[in-house]
């Protein structure tokens, strides 16, 4: 058994030059055993889960819970240091039901999922479509070169859950900038504290605009939970605040670095470019969502019990991170895994995670990705990097992987 | 081939919706999957293996 000194430091570095692939040393690690003990920055020693067999079962498995606030679960940072609201005894970061376990994530999980059901999201397309052109035309109608992030990859996903949360798209710039301090790994404790604070305020604000006059929207479905007494408006709100981050960062990344990566790539971008078959733009992706996969801190949870996998024991209070970044790269789960092809099946990945907190808006993202890949490569087709790889400011210190500009012209 | 499907263990992922929907639907009211035929003519069979094995919950069993 490695001893705590041994083990190696997680999360790791990526090479330079290489801003697609994970870490070499997590690389290497997956190459040499299923689960290995890392060490994270308070100096815990949970086991790193590296390959994707191994990933899915634990990932499923009920013996492993995602409640933070059990002893030995592996945090990424300092926790935020909030006041514990009257009606929650425990200490509790709060990031709504993503880090609580069965009965109660599923009856909070169970509010919100109708929403994002397929078909459900299947008749957002033209309302989707309708937003990524009109960014288009506005964007081709400005200067060159633009910074495709703010133009576009940002204002998309922001757009379309302002949309279907109904919050007022006019304080993106608040949200975002929030949002973008929640998830970088070098925030401190007392700025992801406050940024968490004035969003979690913001949605209880909100929340009590939808309570006096409900729309047709997803906060005003929660204000009526509210109402009925099934939630707490600070759970509410809470949610409101989950939803709102979940929904524009994550999305916006695979855009902006999907291009890139597609212009990095440029046999693949003109597969994309040149078909008018919706199922090469399907399939297109589920592949960068698989290549890219920009959850780059691993999927953290704390074993109830003694489990034995891979050769190894996991005792009950061990930490666990499946590092489904590398996961993604298995050569068991993917062959050649390290080449981008928008042709292959890649539908199996693990880039929304596995389990009962598998990501509930994937059927939005993959909508949004679809009409985004499939309209602009075609609306631009000279499109190309108004600077080289290396001027690219990448997320290195982002729970979520991309890039902070991609200057672009056509 | 025949399915089954456990509603309780389903997370309302769409994956098998996703993956077959002449064979899965879901709830209105929570999105949770609905079996909307437990025998599977032939011509679905690899759609509703996928959507047994991207189930993230492995809610979805296969008899064949």
């Amino acid at each position: 058994m490695t001893t705590t000194h041994e083990a190696p430091a997680y999360p790791m570095s990526r090479a330079a030059g290489c801003p697609f692939d994970p870490p070499p040393d997590l690389a290497a690690l997956a190459a040499e055993a299923p689960l290995t003990r890392v060490r994270l920055w308070d100096g815990s020693t949970p086991w790193l889960v590296t390959r994707y067999a191994e990933q899915r079962a634990l990932l499923a498995d009920p013996r492993v819970s995602a409640d933070v606030t059990r002893p030995g679960y592996p945090l990424p940072a300092q926790p935020r240091q909030e006041s514990s609201p009257d009606d929650e005894p425990k200490r509790r970061p709060s990031l709504s039901f993503i880090l609580m376990d069965d009965p109660e994530h599923a009856r909070q999980r169970r509010m919100v999922t109708s929403a994002f059901a397929v078909k459900r999201i299947a008749a957002l397309r033209p309302a989707v479509q309708s937003i990524v052109d009109d960014l288009l035309d506005e964007m081709l109608a400005g200067p060159r070169p633009v910074d495709l992030v703010e133009a576009f990859a940002l204002p998309v996903p922001s757009l379309v859950i302002c949309q279907l949360l109904g919050v007022p798209y006019a304080e993106h710039d608040f949200f975002q900038a929030n949002s973008r301090t929640i998830i970088r790994r070098t925030a401190t404790a007392a700025e992801r504290t406050a940024a968490m604070g004035a969003l979690t305020g913001y949605l209880d604000e909100l929340m009590a605009t939808k309570l006096a006059e409900p729309a047709d929207d997803l906060l005003s479905q929660l204000a009526e939970r509210v109402r009925a007494g099934e939630l707490t408006r600070r759970y509410a709100a809470e949610m409101g605040v989950l939803l709102l981050i979940a929904g524009h960062e994550t999305t916006a990344n695979m855009i902006a670095l999907g291009t890139l990566a597609l212009l990095e790539h440029p046999e693949q971008l003109a597969i994309l470019r040149d078909s008018d078959d919706p199922a090469v733009v399907a399939s297109a992706v589920e592949e960068l969502l698989r290549y890219l996969h920009i959850t780059h801190n691993g999927r953290r949870r704390v074993a109830l019990t003694d489990i034995e996998i891979g050769g190894v024991t996991i005792r009950a209070g061990d930490g666990i991170i499946a590092a489904n970044d590398i996961g993604n790269r298995d050569p068991a789960a993917f062959e050649d895994p390290d080449r981008l092809d928008v042709r292959r099946d890649a539908r199996h990945h693990v880039a929304f995670g596995f389990g009962i907190h598998q990501c509930l808006g994937q059927p939005l993202a993959r909508l949004e990705l679809d009409v985004v890949y499939g309209t602009l490569y075609r609306r631009v087709p000279t499109l190309a990097l108004a600077t080289t790889l290396d001027e690219i400011p990448f997320k290195h210190d982002g729970s979520v992987y991309g890039v902070y500009e991609l200057p672009v012209t056509w | 081939m025949k399915v089954t499907l456990d509603q309780d263990a389903c997370v309302a992922s769409g994956q098998c919706v996703m993956a077959a929907a002449e064979v899965f639907d879901q709830r209105d009211e929570d999105g949770i999957a609905v079996l909307l035929d437990e025998t599977p003519a032939a011509e679905h069979a690899d759609g509703v293996r996928q959507a047994a094995a991207v189930c993230p919950a492995l809610a979805i069993a296969i008899e064949d």
